[in-house]
């Protein structure tokens, strides 16, 4: 029977490297995400059956409340709060393996945990030894992580919900607090091992520090880069998963969790890459830090543009590209976008849209509202296929988006934004940005694409401002 | 604790097998995913997060022990066992939405 379990667990393993595989092609992605989650009923499965497991009531009963939880919160979220919903699964992932570890405490300490660990090790001599060490710098990261990672999720979530400002949240010494912080925590655990009659209240505090550390180690990153922060605790998840595993000496677990650690960090390598930054830059808030440029006076006046005008100007260009932005996914506008993109095609315009790597809150966020609005996978552009067509076509339309079309990043050294790679929209013989006001964008910069003159401003609600739109060119 | 620096070599030597397992989890944790277009980046977080929820087999097997733990270790268990589900549950349905929404187009 054991055997069957190992055997189980392996196939578990396989599905898990198979199924990210699958994720990473568009072609295979549903069967891959289809196949990770039959590895993880597996892996469950599997455990369910391991003998001499008690307490069955209370395990099925706690799977199927969470299953049951589960459906109904990915059930309900919209998808332009799908970041917000990843981040505070993640927190809940990190929250459950930091329970894990503290009940594995309270069983040491109270139970009989403390006993099986010694006569495990007795007579082992100084291997013995290493392995309490072992086993408790194991139990501790696994403590102390999971605490980071969920805290720092649920405030990520709040930063992008709008819940907390955006904004990186800075105070006196912070630099000071937040490093002291892990160091402390450092010591805490070395303290354990060297003096382990005191180890309980080193313990909770060690959960205490960790919890306000993910909250400070989120505070000074800007709510644009929260993808990227996510992405970065959700490794951190994995890791947890992994020390989790060598807790338990469970296999599934620890490289189901090396390997979520593994190609998490990646994936936020790569988003970093996307933005131009380093992954070491944007964790230690220096986004908004050199932000001289923030405040930078722009020359130059706003020109407005009425709808009916727009509509003229849309409607006899040959083509058109659309740079939609988070904007207009708050504003629910992907639907009418889509209409008025279908209209125009119908006029014999060429019409599409030209997606930024890190449109909306996350890579690949713009695409996925999109195609829930129907629009076709075809007319979306990314950066590099659309850039060296600007200044081929005839207006571009920027809708809700700010930031990944703001000059600056390549024109002025001194701005916040300097040095990511944008879509140059400027390039276009016309501009015409639909917004709400001349509130600057998430990074918090002026942009001087809006005094260009070549620039209409269109003010108003997204969505109202599309189906005037629509309306005008169907008057034509 | 006793400690001796005698037996250094075989806790090296016990360490090492493990060692090699996980770095080539980390390899291949990155390698298969080397080449994801940009458009699926969130839907893949996303099914890592799901993934990352593996920490329930922890939870199943912390409650399935706790038979003669101190209660407070059946109520921790069972609390983390109903997180990591949700965890994984919502985190595969959400990831599910999300490509279902490519699906559809072709």
């Amino acid at each position: 029977m054991e055997t069957l379990m190992e055997v189980g667990y392996l196939v578990a393993l396989v599905c898990f490297v198979l199924g990210i595989k699958g994720m990473s092609d568009p072609a295979t992605s549903n069967r891959g995400n289809l196949v990770l989650a039959l590895g993880m009923g597996l892996a469950v499965l599997v455990t369910l059956f391991l003998p001499g497991l008690s307490n069955l009531p209370y395990i099925l009963g706690s799977l199927v409340l969470g299953s049951v939880v589960g459906l109904r919160m990915s059930g309900q979220a919209k998808m332009t709060e799908m970041p917000q919903m990843v981040s505070l699964l993640n927190g809940f992932g990190g929250l459950a393996a930091a329970l894990v570890a503290l009940a594995e405490v309270v069983d040491l300490l109270y139970g009989e945990g403390l006993l099986r660990l010694l006569t495990q090790t007795s007579g082992m001599g100084s291997m013995g030894s290493y392995y309490l060490v072992f086993y408790i710098v194991t139990l501790m990261i696994s403590l102390s992580v999971g605490g980071i990672s969920f805290t720092g999720s649920v405030f990520a979530m709040a930063k992008l919900d709008g819940k907390v400002s955006g904004q990186p949240i800075r105070f006196p010494m912070q630099g000071l607090a937040t490093n002291g912080l892990l160091f402390a925590q450092v010591l805490l655990i070395v303290g354990m091992i060297l003096a382990p009659t005191y180890a309980e209240p080193m313990v909770y505090l060690l959960f205490v520090l960790s919890l306000v550390y993910g909250v400070l180690f989120v505070m000074p990153i800007g709510g644009a880069d929260m993808p990227v922060v996510i992405s970065f605790l959700n490794s951190l998840t994995g890791l947890t998963a992994a020390t989790t595993g060598l807790l338990f000496d469970n296999r599934a677990m620890l490289m189901g969790g090396v390997l979520v650690g593994a190609s998490g960090v990646y994936l936020t390598v790569l988003m970093c890459k996307a933005m131009n930054r380093t992954l070491g830059a944007v964790l230690l808030g220096q986004f908004n830090a050199s932000g001289g440029g923030a405040g930078r006076e722009m020359n130059g006046q706003i020109r407005e543009i009425g709808t009916y005008d727009a509509a003229v100007l849309l409607a006899y260009s040959s083509r058109v590209v659309v740079v939609p932005g988070y904007g207009m996914a708050v504003a629910q506008a992907q639907h009418p976008m889509h209409e008025l993109e279908k209209l125009l095609v119908s006029k014999g315009v060429q019409c599409r849209y030209a997606i930024h790597p890190v449109a909306g809150r996350m890579p690949g966020h713009m695409n996925v509202l999109l195609t829930e609005a129907d629009v076709s996978y075809d007319l979306l552009m990314e950066m590099e296929a659309i850039n060296p067509e600007f200044p081929q076509t005839d207006v571009v339309v920027v809708v809700g988006a700010n930031d990944v079309v703001n000059p600056a990043a390549e024109t002025d050294p001194g701005s916040p934004v300097y040095g990511m790679p944008i879509l140059k929209a400027y390039q276009a013989k016309n501009i015409i940005v639909i917004k709400r006001s001349m509130a600057a964008g998430y990074a918090g910069v002026e942009n001087e694409l809006f005094y260009d003159p070549k620039t209409r401003m269109l003010f108003g609600d997204a969505k109202a401002v599309l189906s005037e739109l629509i309306q005008a060119v169907k008057g034509l | 604790m006793e400690w001796s620096l005698q037996d250094l070599p075989t806790l090296i030597n016990s360490v090492l097998p493990h060692l090699y397992l996980l770095l080539l989890a980390v390899f291949l944790g990155i390698e298969v995913i080397g080449r994801v277009p940009q458009v699926l980046h969130t839907p893949l977080m996303s099914g890592s997060n799901a993934l990352s929820g593996v920490v329930v087999v922890g939870s199943i097997l912390l409650v399935g022990k706790a038979e003669q733990a101190p209660w407070p270790v059946l109520v921790l268990g069972c609390l983390s066992l109903v997180l990591a589900t949700v965890n994984v549950v919502g985190g595969f349905a959400v990831t599910g939405r999300m490509l279902n929404m490519f699906r559809k187009k072709k």
